[in-house]
């Protein structure tokens, strides 16, 4: 007879939940072998034979062909090689954003969670204060100090997008701080470090690894604003972002020009997202 | 043998209040979860502590662990008061002094072993370089060996992992366990096999209980006294076959009507005696003291 | 109580009329979809009588199968199930080609009243709305209606119950309140998925005492599940007992209790509590006391 924690867990789900299949279902596939594919792309990128660099003003705004693959630009560089360069820079800044991010938001929230009191209140005005200032006004003031480029805008990016992860995982850790096998290793005296790291976190990794993937989707469109606004990457680099913006100039004559870059941000984005779903769904799966 | 050394546990006057909140966070009130508590356990035995949800009998074993911290009163374990130690120093006694929860499924770390889970309380309060043995040994005690240990909580049935979290439990070769509704979870049918283990374990290793449940019929079988507690106070407390014999407080009575019986014919009476009883009026404990009907059994009057 | 194919003994229909049926099932298969893909099967060809007026118990351990069964009475079974009947038979009539589509006239009463009431809705609008669309009565009396269920149930001051939300009331007076809006919608057959399991023992007998009353005022049928045989002694007529998905044992409690012949009927009776007390002195001493 098959184990009866097999239909206690069915149950569980109860027929309210929409059961996704973790890496089952297609949409987490096409998910994966689109990222996989931009991955390896970007990484690769050097070793093939690309030249995003070289202009030829003879071939000026050439539509996709079989000679260039999504057509040339206003200066007639191959665009392909353009927007996987461009998608190296997209990519970059949005892991690394992506991760300081996460870290800072996971420390104050297991933090402000597990403590409470004084400690929780102070972080948590904090997160507040931070969230009231428009970011804009922020990103616009930074960039006065900052040079605009590429680790600016990572650290600006990260600097200012934690604090949802960061009430996301005191959320969590406020629920998860109440178990009893928490309480016991409190009671049995583990340090507090240890607590934390062993017993609490390992549960919040559902929610962090969500707050992670929509992180990354947030700072890889974050990205793309401030460059398509002028005040991310600036040119000879480029991003998806600034690609579009430069693109704005020849909309009617090559639309590819903005369409190309514009879809591959909106897959991109997707995929993080389904892909943190079916994350989310193994991970709490593999848990209690 | 002298009274100090026969009472491992001693209450004193131990209060528990907490705040009550409402939707905004601001205080309201408070709530006697315990009100005014004098308790001995003695050496060896077993007291059971029965009452309903909301009678205060896991916050009142909470406060003797010390996870919870008393508002008044005092706790003396083996002749050391540990309200009046600073946490620091409290540890030590930890030791002795474990605990074992009702709910199996959340008492363990899903994300680590039966061993791992096994091994925290030995690497942290008696650390050696034997720890893993010991682990392994407790388990074996339990019934959980070879290749099982190092599977997961969720690999294993409910009754299952309320042994384990037994054997995490002893493996410090403590002296006194407060069973926190260790049955309430399980299966009838497993709910005999824990007990019988836990009664074999206290024989084995020499240990002392606090049994607190709701459920009667257990403590009829392992309980060798009795106290039921009503509102965060002792109403009656007694040798268990004098206390189910001859209840003296109407909460007592009134309890023990309520336990089902799968005897028909008697349930059934029971039942009509219950829907026959206006609403239960009068079982708040009023009444100031206890006071002592026969030998060892009092009555809160 | 009769039964079809179980394997375990099983008492013949004493003297049972066609006419004395409420609910007939047969050859009740259930599937669920696994955790890790694949089949599970919770109910294997259950068959099973429901005589008009009486309370059965279904007992059974967890896994057994005896929540899927009543779910599946009333199509309340989770995504991706796979049920299938041979025949079912309400008042001799057989209607196994009308469901799903025509409703049994039941209605069930959950374990955990806290979930099964809308919190942002008052106990009042709640009951007010079985009203108006069981017994097609406008807004002004089903709230009559519904304040006559508070009363039924046993609620001390209706009135003020009705503006009540769900967590303002204790565990007995919210489970009170889940009967009377059972009640509200007329049934013939009262299912409860144990409706006594999270409450407090002296609550617990008090609640059931209810049940009783109510199934003898209303002539009611009651379908209990349990995995407390004190409850089954103590309220039931007649048990089914629960196994893997099978009927193992079924008829009268006086008989089952006094003679049960399954071995897994054994074992529980075995495990069950005995009774705390011998000759009830609780009796002898009432009213000596404070």
């Amino acid at each position: 007879m098959t184990s009866v924690p097999d239909v206690a867990a069915t149950l569980d789900a109860s027929t309210l939940v929409h059961r996704t299949r973790s890496f089952r279902s297609v949409s987490a596939i096409l998910a994966i072998v689109f990222l996989v594919l931009v991955a390896l792309v970007s990484l690769l990128a050097p070793l093939l034979p690309l030249d995003p660099s070289s202009t030829d003003l003879a071939a000026r705004w050439q539509p996709p062909s079989a000679e260039h693959w999504f057509g040339t630009d206003e200066l007639g560089r191959d665009y392909f090689a353009r927007v996987v360069y461009g998608g190296r820079i997209s990519l970059t800044v949005g892991i690394l954003a992506m991760a300081a991010a996460t870290a800072i938001g996971v420390v104050v929230g297991l933090v402000a969670g597990y403590a409470g009191g004084r400690l929780d209140d102070l972080l948590m005005r904090f997160v507040d204060f931070l969230s009231s200032i428009p970011w804009m006004v922020l990103v616009i003031v930074v960039s006065v100090f900052l040079k605009p480029g590429l680790w600016t805008i990572i650290f600006v990016i990260g600097a200012f997008s934690w604090m949802s992860t960061a009430r996301l995982v005191r959320a969590e850790t406020l629920s998860l701080r109440e178990r009893p096998y928490v309480g016991y290793a409190r009671y049995i005296g583990v340090r507090r470090v240890l607590v934390v790291g062993r017993h609490v976190l390992p549960d919040a990794a559902p929610t962090i690894i969500v707050a992670a993937t929509a992180s990354i989707s947030n700072a890889i469109l974050t990205e793309s604003a401030l460059s398509f606004l002028g005040l991310g990457i600036q040119p000879p680099m480029a991003s998806w972002g600034s690609l579009l913006e430069t693109a704005q100039g020849s909309l009617q004559a090559a639309p590819y020009l903005a369409l190309i870059p514009g879809i591959l941000i909106l897959l991109t984005v997707l995929s993080f997202n389904v892909l943190g779903d079916a994350l989310r769904q193994s991970v709490s799966e593999g848990g209690a | 043998m002298s009274a100090q050394t026969e009472e491992l546990v001693r209450v004193d006057g131990l209060v528990k209040t907490f705040p009550l909140r409402n939707a905004w966070g601001r205080k309201t009130g408070t709530v006697q979860a315990v009100d005014g508590i004098d308790l001995t356990i003695r050496r060896g035995e077993t007291l059971a502590l029965v009452g309903e949800s909301g009678s205060g009998k896991s916050t009142l074993g909470r406060c003797i662990l010390q996870m919870e911290e008393p508002t008044a009163g005092t706790v003396m374990y083996d002749g050391v008061d540990l309200t009046a130690l600073p946490r620091s120093e409290r540890a030590a006694h930890h030791r002795s002094m474990q605990v074992i929860f009702q709910d199996p499924f959340s008492s363990l770390n899903p994300h680590r072993t039966a061993l791992q889970n096994v091994l925290e309380p030995l690497t942290v309060l008696a650390p050696g370089d034997d720890v893993r043995e010991r682990a392994i040994e407790a388990l074996a005690a339990v019934g959980i060996e070879g290749d099982a240990v190092h599977r997961r909580p969720r690999a294993f049935s409910g009754g299952q992992r309320q042994r384990i979290v037994i054997a995490r439990a002893i493996a410090v070769r403590p002296g006194f366990v407060v069973c926190d509704e260790p049955l309430s979870a399980l299966d009838m049918s497993i709910q005999a096999q824990v007990t019988d283990l836990l009664l074999q374990l206290q024989r084995d290793l020499d240990l002392t209980y606090l049994f607190i449940t709701h459920d009667l019929s257990v403590v009829r079988e392992i309980a060798t006294r009795t106290a039921v507690m009503n509102r965060g106070r002792i109403v009656e407390l007694g040798p268990t076959a004098e206390v189910f014999a001859s209840p003296q407080h109407a909460y007592t009575r009134h309890l023990l009507d309520a336990a089902l019986t799968a005897d028909p014919v008697r349930a059934r009476a029971r039942l009509e005696r219950i829907s026959a009883r206006p609403e239960p009026i009068g079982l708040e404990p009023d009444g100031t003291s206890l006071v002592e009907v026969s030998p060892g059994h009092v009555v809160l009057r | 109580m009769a039964d079809a194919v179980t394997p375990g003994p099983i008492d013949a229909p004493a003297d049972l009329a066609p006419g004395d049926v409420l609910l007939s099932v047969d050859g009740l298969t259930v599937d669920l979809p696994g955790r890790t893909g694949g089949r599970v099967r919770v109910l294997e060809d259950v068959s099973f009588q429901v005589p008009r007026g009486r309370v059965v118990g279904i007992v059974g351990e967890s896994g057994s199968g005896k929540t899927m069964l009543l779910r599946s009475l009333l199509d309340l079974l989770p995504e991706g199930a796979d049920r299938t009947w041979n025949r079912v038979m309400l008042d001799g009539a057989d209607i196994t080609s009308e469901l799903p589509r025509r409703r049994l006239p039941a209605a069930m009463v959950f374990q955990d009243p806290m979930t099964s009431f809308n919190p942002l809705v008052r106990i009042g609008a709640h009951l007010a709305e079985v009203a108006q669309r069981f017994q097609r009565v406008g807004r002004r009396q089903a709230t009559a209606l519904a304040r006559e269920a508070l009363a039924a149930v046993r609620i001390p001051d209706p009135d003020r119950v009705l503006t009540r939300y769900p967590h303002e009331l204790s565990g007995g007076m919210r489970q009170r309140a889940m009967i009377a809006m059972a009640l509200l919608a007329r049934p013939e057959l009262l299912l409860a998925d144990e409706p006594t399991t999270a409450l407090d023992a002296t609550i617990q007998a008090q609640i059931l005492a209810l049940l009783r009353t109510l199934q003898a005022e209303r002539a009611l049928t009651v379908l209990i599940v349990t995995h407390d045989l004190g409850v089954v002694a103590a309220v039931c007529d007649d048990v089914l007992v629960m196994k893997d998905g099978r009927i193992v044992e079924a008829g009268s409690v006086d008989r089952v209790f006094a003679e049960p012949r399954h071995p897994y009927t054994r074992t529980l009776l075995a495990a069950a509590p005995a009774a705390p007390d011998e000759p009830e002195p609780g009796e002898a001493a009432e009213g000596g006391d404070a």
